[in-house]
């Protein structure tokens, strides 16, 4: 007797997306599908589309084409860069708390992320423009934890973080996808950092587009067509893929 | 007009509510919107006076539609809140000018120091409660707007209708204090103590009372030295606002 195939849930899936500005196409009849708990690497040269790409999954961006998270999904997002001023008054905590508030989560909920992404209390009594890098992306994460988001969606977490922070950030993203089931998707300049955490990769670029295991898609070859120049690597020894 | 428990009433409650909104104003960047909004009362009031009925209603009502086109042009066209406000207020600037003249231009412009009126009083109260309410009860989605529309989005506010309310609550901030302070200088009771408040804060709860308290104290002892001093209270409150700022900045920045 043939047992059925087990067809893994999905957390997204995207048909025929496409997204402008001003009759200029950054995103064209892209289609991809995210398998639940899986990590989604989304790489491609600067101006691929992939932080535009990002915006129109959490429904930011007017686009055409299909949009399907499954349902109950909530998204916990970690933007890029942020437009703010550095002298504003307000603290990690005033961030942090006001994201507890409006998801209705409770004060504990901020001790234990803090807790996860590693940050110290005194840290999210600072101001958020006296942060540093590292503190301030881990800022971002924790604030992407607060009310138990089923879905992840990091637009460079660790962009402007040293490398051992670099780890950290990564190491706890991918024990918090095993640990709780969480599907990351997450945009990375850092092939190495793909190779290692991604179950799949997507990439962006103008007229290159592809999809499928990062061992298996990212040949020498097409990362010189998506660059435009040879790109170097490491891949790690531990590889689970 | 004197200084009675009224008076003193509004001038608390108005100082609050234009310390509130200041703060989220001054964080996002629209210090020069405050003023130029205020402009727009002008035709309004202009209108008002031509067809004799209260002229602070005509500016609330100029205010409001001023601000519903500014919020409209802006999610119509990408064209940066500051450029759109900059048109629609000399529009205003010069409709108003046109349509007011004299005396009465003088006082929209500078304030009024005539008695304030059981309607005007409890209008004031009434909508500077309202203000003060919808800035302490939204404080959080104010905040994570702020910080980022993106992440704001994901947790379910509606960013734009959220900017709409801030906008249509700053309209109002602004014709709570038009009666006293003229549409030249009501903008900058929203602005100044804000401004002194985020040089000295540094947290969230702390602009806050640090605003609202410069604010209610140029308020109150703006009114009364004008009172004393037999001059247009506008004037009074918003010297005394600066001079706070001024003291602000003896505080080194990053200490």
């Amino acid at each position: 007797m043939i047992s059925p195939v087990e067809v893994p849930r999905l957390a997204l899936d995207v048909r025929n997306l496409s997204v402008g500005f001003d009759r200029t196409s950054v995103i064209e009849r892209l289609s991809f599908q995210v398998p639940r708990g899986s990590a989604l690497a989304i790489v491609g040269p600067n101006g691929a589309g992939k932080s535009v790409l990002a915006k129109a999954l959490i429904g930011a961006l007017p686009h055409a084409g299909t949009i399907s998270w499954e349902e109950n999904t909530k998204i916990g997002y970690v933007p890029q860069k942020l437009d703010i001023e550095r002298d504003l008054p307000i603290t990690g905590g005033d961030f942090l708390r006001a994201k507890a508030v409006v998801v209705r989560a409770c004060e504990a909920d901020i001790a234990d992320v803090l807790d996860l992404v590693g940050l110290k209390a005194e840290s999210v009594g600072k101001p958020i423009g006296a942060l540093s890098g590292g503190q301030f992306q881990r800022l971002l994460v924790a604030a992407a934890l607060i009310g138990h988001p089923t879905v992840l969606l990091l637009d460079e977490p660790t962009a402007g973080v040293d490398e051992p922070g670099q780890d950290s950030i990564n190491h706890t993203l991918d024990r918090l996808r095993e640990e709780r089931g969480l599907t990351i998707l997450f945009i990375s300049h850092d092939l190495s950092v793909v190779y290692h955490y991604a179950t799949n990769v997507l990439c962006l670029s103008r007229g290159h587009s592809c999809f499928g295991v990062p061992r298996k898609v990212l040949t020498p070859q097409l990362l010189q067509e998506l660059y435009g120049a040879p790109v170097a690597y490491h891949v790690h020894h531990d590889l689970r893929l | 007009m004197t200084f009675d428990s009224s008076a003193i009433a509004l001038s608390v409650a108005a100082g609050a509510a234009a310390g509130l909104v200041g703060c989220f104003a001054v964080m996002r960047r629209m210090t020069l919107a405050a003023d130029a909004i205020s402009h727009i009362a002008l035709p309004g009031i202009g209108v008002a006076i031509l067809l004799r009925i209260h002229p602070i209603l005509g500016g609330v009502a100029a205010l409001l539609v001023g601000t519903l086109l500014v919020w409209g042009i802006e999610n119509r066209t990408r064209l940066a809140t500051e450029t759109i406000i900059g048109v629609v207020f000399s529009t205003a600037l010069a409709i108003g000018s046109l349509i007011t003249s004299g005396e009465e231009l003088i006082e929209a412009l500078f304030g009024g120091v005539g008695h304030l009126t059981a309607v005007e009083t409890t209008l004031g109260l009434v909508l500077a409660l309202g203000v003060i309410g919808f800035v302490l009860w939204q404080r959080h989605r104010l905040v994570l707007a702020l910080v980022s529309p993106e992440i704001a989005h994901t947790t379910g506010i509606n960013v734009q209708r959220l900017n709409l309310y801030f906008l249509l609550v700053f309209a109002l901030t602004i014709a709570i204090g038009l009666r006293y302070l003229g549409v030249l200088l009501v903008g900058s009771l929203v602005i100044i103590p804000a401004a002194t408040a985020k040089r000295l804060a540094r947290s969230l709860p702390g602009m806050l009372v640090i605003s609202v308290a410069v604010s209610i104290a140029s308020t109150t002892l703006g009114t009364w030295l004008s009172l004393s001093l037999h001059r247009t209270p506008g004037s009074m409150i918003i010297l005394m606002a600066a001079g706070f700022f001024l003291l602000s900045l003896l505080r080194r920045s990053g200490t």
